[in-house]
């Protein structure tokens, strides 16, 4: 029942990917030459106005060149011309380090505003304010004062990474169930093995989901950091090929930003999966 | 009966609701018990039996008075006063061994695993749970759960055991054989046992002493009712007993009317003396919280019973 479900949902998802490309191949594709002009005018031109041809990419021309990319992706012809596999590497650089000190810093920072009522109670009012400003209006003031446009970029990822988490892990902290506190409680256990061993594993579900959300919205901001920045990484490829006007690249880059985000989100879906227990 | 091995002495316990206004749960209760004597506490919903409970275990803290155990006034939890919790209370992400092992390194923290384990095993096999050792809660019955809790209780060898409706969520025949076993525990290794139930019946097949509250708010320990069964009688025959039915009548009396209008009929009740009931043993007086002898009530002899 399940498995003949699945394979009729891939089914449909084959059948809608092969009408979305067919349908993009004819809306791009070529026409006769609409009007002729002098030969000289027509190179300056290029087949955009010589053969009718769509100024938009086809599905065939990002496959050709996605395969070019492929086959050479971490070749590097100075600041300008890297290839995509190290300009991603530098996106999932900069959001690995921005996120990992995100992690440090608000899972213990969550453990002690949940564990004790008082400290969530005075911290409240930051979190609540800095929470919802964007993160990428940090940037003027990170390089004002970090001076480094790659490590702004990497506070921005840690400071917007940090809400969901930080969040989550008050949230999942304070609402431990109360009989398994007590159970520690009645068996004598200290305040910091109480800590690893009921607090930690009961909570790690949520912790998790908050991890997830972070991740998500990691990604998302990288590519906007980037475009400001500027120099490397996946958000820049794209802003400098819009600048060469080279859509196909821009098309590729949005697939692999795609595809990269998928993988981020699984990764840590996975780990959810593993602390996530059955009651 | 001098020895006192649990003596709780004038505990009251409020809550300050809405407005201001403090609700009394119960005041000035006093209750004892000797070292190995099993007691069930028995009154109706919300009387304030878990929360007595609490306070025997140091999980809560009394408004005012003091829990005395083996004569030292206690403050907070101990590993000597193990819990078996109501909901079982089993931490869903450890094995059946695993809940039990977690108990024994608290209590021993010196031990290496393999030691840990084994004496973790022992208990889990005496509760008959040989077999699920690797299972988690989720995968275990209620009864089983249960168990487990009874096992993880057992493994730090308390002075005292506190159950909260250990068995109230349980069909008739698993919580009979979970009372077998109880009681064949708590006899062997002479524990010390508080129970709450509200089966009078189970009470009855398990208790030497029990505890009956009357409701709340402000609810007060009205009597000490002696069980007159023998100590080694069996589920069986109970009922055969010539006293069972005088004993049980009793309870339920007490439950059905006594409960509600013990306190408006009997103004000069003293909680620091409450009554001992004896039953079968007419015109007996025994000192119980205290060494002044004391009146005692017969079933037939006190004004509420007369509906
Ligand atoms: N945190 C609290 N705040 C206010 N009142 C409370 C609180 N906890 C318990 N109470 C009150 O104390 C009283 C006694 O509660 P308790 O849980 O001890 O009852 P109980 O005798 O164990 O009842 P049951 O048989 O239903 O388990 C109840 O009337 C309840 O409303
Ligand atoms: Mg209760």
């Amino acid at each position: 029942m399940t498995s003949s479900l699945r394979l009729r949902a891939g089914l449909v998802s084959i059948v809608l990917l092969a009408a979305f490309l067919g349908i993009w191949h004819l809306a791009t594709r070529s026409t006769a030459p609409v009007t002729t002009m002098s030969p000289e005018y027509a190179r300056l031109m290029g087949l955009t106005a010589t053969q009718g041809k769509s100024a938009m990419p086809g599905p065939l021309d990002v496959g050709a060149k996605l395969w070019e990319h492929l086959r050479r992706p971490f070749y590097d012809n100075g600041p300008n011309d890297k290839g995509l596999g190290i300009q991603l590497a530098y996106s999932i650089a900069r959001v690995g380090t921005g996120y990992l000190l995100a992690v440090l810093v608000a899972i213990p920072l969550g453990f002690l505003i949940g564990m004790s009522p008082l400290l969530s109670k005075a911290l409240d009012p930051f979190i609540q304010v800095l929470k919802p400003i964007s993160p990428l209006a940090w940037m003027p003031l990170a390089l004002y004062t970090i001076k480094d446009s790659s490590i702004s970029a990497i506070f921005v990822i840690f400071i917007c990474s940090i809400w969901p988490m930080l969040l989550n892990t008050v949230f999942g902290v304070a609402s431990v169930r109360k009989e398994w506190i007590n159970v520690a409680r009645t068996l004598e256990v200290g305040t910091l093995r109480r800590a690893f061993t009921v607090i930690l594993p009961a909570a790690a579900p949520t912790i998790l989901t908050g991890m997830r959300i972070s991740i998500g919205i990691a990604w998302l901001v990288i590519v906007a950091a980037e475009m400001l920045v500027g120099g490397t990484g996946i958000g820049y490829f794209v802003w400098n090929e819009w600048n060469n006007l080279s859509i196909t690249n821009v098309i590729i880059a949005i697939l692999l930003i795609g595809i990269v985000g998928m993988l981020l989100d699984q990764i840590l879906a996975r780990f959810t999966r593993m602390v996530t227990f059955p009651e | 009966m001098t020895d006192k091995f649990i003596s709780i002495e004038g505990i009251g316990k409020r809550y300050s609701g809405a407005g201001g206004a403090a609700t009394t749960v119960f005041e000035n209760l006093w209750l004892s018990m000797a070292r190995g004597e099993f007691a069930c506490v028995i009154g109706h919903s919300g009387c304030g039996k878990t929360t007595v409970l609490n306070i025997l275990a140091g999980l809560d803290a009394p408004s005012e008075g003091a829990v005395i155990v083996d004569g030292q006034a206690i403050s907070g939890t101990s590993l000597d006063r193990a819990v078996i919790f109501q909901s079982h209370a089993l931490l869903p992400w450890r094995t059946v061994l695993g809940n039990v092992a977690y108990a024994v390194s608290s209590k021993w923290r010196s031990w290496d695993r393999a030691k840990v384990r084994a004496h973790a095993q022992e208990f889990i096999d005496l509760v008959g749970l040989t077999g699920s050792e690797h299972k988690r809660p989720s995968e275990l019955s209620g009864g089983m759960k249960q168990r487990v809790g009874i096992a993880r209780a057992l493994s730090i060898t308390p002075k005292m055991m506190l159950m909260d409706e250990p068995f109230s969520a349980l069909d008739a025949l698993t919580r009979g054989t979970l009372q077998d076993e109880v009681r064949r525990i708590c006899l062997e290794t002479g524990q010390t046992a508080f129970m709450i139930t509200h089966d009078v019946d189970e009470a009855i097949y398990l208790a030497d002493k029990i505890f009956l509250m009357t409701n709340g708010p402000g609810a007060v320990l009205a009597e000490v009712v002696e069980n007159p069964l023998p100590r080694d009688r069996g589920r069986i025959d109970l009922h055969r007993h010539p006293l069972y039915y005088a004993l049980r009548n009793h309870i339920v009396d007490f439950l059905v009317t006594r409960s509600k209008t013990f306190t408006t009929e009997t103004p000069g009740h003293d909680p620091r003396n409450v009554p001992v009931v004896q039953i079968g043993k007419p015109g007996l007086t025994v000192a119980a919280a205290s060494d002044e002898p004391r009146q005692t009530w017969m079933p037939g002899s006190s004004p509420g019973l007369s509906a």
